[in-house]
């Protein structure tokens, strides 16, 4: 998993965009669906989802460009039921960045600061400090049309950021870069919310993204909020088996109930024996079954006569090499489905040959389980 | 030998081009150079240079009167046909709905339909609406032929055109009405522009149904019909009719480069998403 650049700022507790019961019907079909959500002030927030799960028409709606079925928004404390786009406290970065192309760089970013008729070559002041803010220092001049796909995008973002909003919105502002670019602005687009301090709520369906960028993410599916937390917290202790799926690998392992409690389960599973683990919110019982996940670099092969607390013995059925790392696929006896094991490569791991009778060590902890 | 060849074919499609635009433009050559001779039948070998038929246009009366005709009908038709061809270019580009394309086509059709058949129906939908024939009748006959061009004109000047942009602009704070002016218009005006002068072209230039709507006044290609039957007044035809072709020709050079421009930018914009 990618590491946060570390130039973290004190976070507030305070809220800044407060969605309540947020419903947008097109017809019969729901858009959105009953979502409730706090962004607080400071925040890196992402809305994380697979295409068509709802995520623009929120950002949408907290820019002003639609309206809610039922439901309320606010920002910075105030409801903005109808307060129109062009009077609310926050900027977009739109998905086609939508850069003038009648304008050059600096009038599309002195754009919005025409109208508050600034004094004194503060106008000025304010579009250079953007453009350095965006590492684009001398060219004001250029035409959108003889920019490169990176450069619209960093005009785009400067031209938000020098209306100073209490909220920035990002459409899947990388979407359009290549590999190596969008990963460079990954880390460009998180050190640059640091540093002015502003709200930023990004939208994406890059699981990595979301990960590598953001204080707190939710996972959205079918118009749906389906877990709320940080990164760490999303990718290791996902509340359903859909979040588990689309953050990555995860191995399922079948278990029955033994004990349930307000906050923990106790369970038994054929290839881990007995588990006690923290129950997830959404947890709901069914029947007396439940459903853990590990994931594949939460297992770890174990060498010659090394030995763990916790380990499970299997078979190598395959293998495949990426690289840094090997896929493993292992089978254990009186699991239905293999585990799946990745493992890195500087102990010889894409060595091992199929059939290889292995033993695996893992952590009762890395075992999570979750709603179906 | 490839090279003969190809020198071969190369010269083929060079003579074969070369025939065409001959071909395409000698009339349209003879015009001026005869406009320029002093003998009154346009005939070989050329008698000398003057000026002189170009000296007597602004002193007929009756060419007056048609060239201001002519401006009179040329303006409102540009002008009324841009107007609603901004709609329909809008409404075709940015929407859609069911029979979108069948609509397209219909606003098209007056551009392949006979020219005369539609002055002749025209003329018989004037008469049943109770209209005197006047140059009022001719505008309207103007402005459903002019439509097609200035649809075509405008839907190149419209797709593309990003809807976030304007979004854009308003989420910067600007008003609906300072969005309008300050992105929206911009961004178009050069294809509006571009259709008024095309839509002005093709009614100073348009005959027959001029000839069929109008009373008693007559457009300038009205008037050049009437002066034929005298031969005497032919070089003085000639000379307005260079006129006519060189403002014809200018027009439609500045429209075309004004449309390019147009769709060059919203264009651009649109690749953004590539
Ligand atoms: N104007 C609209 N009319 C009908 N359905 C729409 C409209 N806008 C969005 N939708 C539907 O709403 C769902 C969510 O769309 P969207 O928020 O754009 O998804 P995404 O998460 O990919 O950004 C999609 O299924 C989309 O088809
Ligand atoms: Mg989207």
């Amino acid at each position: 998993m990618p590491e946060q650049p570390q130039i973290l700022r004190p976070q507030s507790d305070r809220s800044m965009i407060e969605i309540k019961n947020v419903t947008r019907s097109y017809g019969a079909f729901k858009a959105l669906d009953d979502a409730s959500l706090t962004i607080r002030e400071g925040e890196f927030f992402s809305l994380l989802g697979p295409s068509g799960c709802g995520k623009t028409t929120l950002l949408r709606m907290i820019a002003g460009f639609d309206n809610p079925t039922s439901g309320s928004i606010s920002v910075g404390g105030q409801p903005m039921e109808g307060i129109p786009a062009n009077r609310r406290p926050t900027n977009m970065v739109f998905q086609s960045y939508a850069i003038f192309p009648h304008l050059n760089v600096e009038q599309n970013v002195a754009y919005g600061l025409k109208r508050l008729k600034l004094q004194g070559g503060e106008e000025k002041r304010r579009v250079e400090e953007a453009l350095a803010q965006v590492s684009l220092t001398g060219l004001g001049k250029r035409l959108a049309t003889e920019l490169s796909g990176g450069q619209r995008q960093r005009v785009a973002l400067a031209r938000a950021l020098v209306m100073r909003p209490k909220v920035l919105l990002l459409d899947e502002p990388l979407s359009a870069l290549d590999k190596k670019l969008r990963e460079q602005m990954q880390v460009e687009l998180r050190r640059l919310q640091q540093a002015v301090g502003i709200t930023f709520v990004l939208v994406t369906h890059d699981q990595y993204e979301a990960l590598a960028m953001s204080d707190r993410i939710a996972v959205m599916f079918g118009g749906r909020i389906a877990q709320v937390a940080s990164p760490k917290e999303i990718y290791q202790r996902p509340v359903t088996r859909q979040v588990a799926d689309f953050l990555g690998g995860m191995n399922f392992v079948k278990a029955q109930i033994v004990e349930e409690d307000g906050a923990s389960l106790v369970v038994d599973t054929l290839g881990f024996g007995r588990i006690k683990t923290d129950k997830p919110k959404a947890f709901v019982r069914n029947g007396g079954g439940a459903t853990l996940g590990i994931r594949p670099e939460r297992l770890r092969v174990l060498w010659d006569n090394a030995t763990a607390k916790f380990e499970v013995a299997g078979k190598v059925v395959e293998r495949h090499y990426f690289g840094e790392i090997t896929h493993l696929i292992v089978e254990i006896p009186g699991l239905e489905k293999p585990l799946s094991v990745t493992e890195t490569n500087d102990f010889g791991a894409d060595d091992i040959p199929v059939g290889t009778s292995i033993r695996l060590a893992y952590d009762p902890e890395a075992l999570v389980a979750m709603a179906d | 030998m490839i090279a003969l060849r190809r020198f071969l074919s190369g010269g083929w499609l060079r003579a074969y081009a070369f025939l065409y635009v001959v071909f395409l433009y000698l009339p349209v050559i003879f015009l001026p150079i005869f406009s320029v001779n002093t003998a009154a039948t346009p005939k070989f070998p050329l008698t000398g240079f003057t000026l002189h038929w170009y000296q007597d246009l602004p002193r007929t009366p009756a060419l007056l009167d048609a060239a201001w005709n002519s401006l009179i009908v040329g303006v409102s038709a540009a002008v009324l046909s841009t107007l609603l061809g901004i709609l329909a270019a809008r409404s075709i580009t940015r929407y859609r709905y069911p029979g979108r394309s069948t609509i397209h086509g219909l606003i098209m059709a007056p551009l392949v339909l006979p020219e005369v058949i539609v002055a002749i129906s025209m003329l018989l939908v004037m008469l049943q609406l109770g209209l005197s024939l006047s140059l009022f009748t001719v505008v309207l006959g103007h402005v459903l032929v002019c439509i097609p061009y200035s649809m075509t004109v405008l839907t190149s000047g419209f797709e593309g055109f990003d809807r976030s942009l304007e979004e854009a602009s308003a989420d910067l704070g600007e008003s609906a009405f300072g969005t309008f002016r300050r992105v929206t218009l911009p961004m178009v005006a050069p294809a509006i522009i571009s259709s008024l002068l095309v839509c002005f072209t093709i009614s100073l230039d348009e005959f027959i149904i001029a000839f069929f709507l109008t009373g008693t006044e007559a457009t300038l290609p009205i008037y050049i019909w009437g002066q034929l039957r005298f031969a005497a007044k032919l070089p003085g035809v000639l000379a307005l009719g260079t006129l006519l072709l060189v403002a014809s020709f200018l027009l439609m050079t500045v429209a075309e480069i004004l449309r390019r421009r147009a769709a060059g930018r919203t264009q651009n914009e649109g690749g953004l998403y590539a």
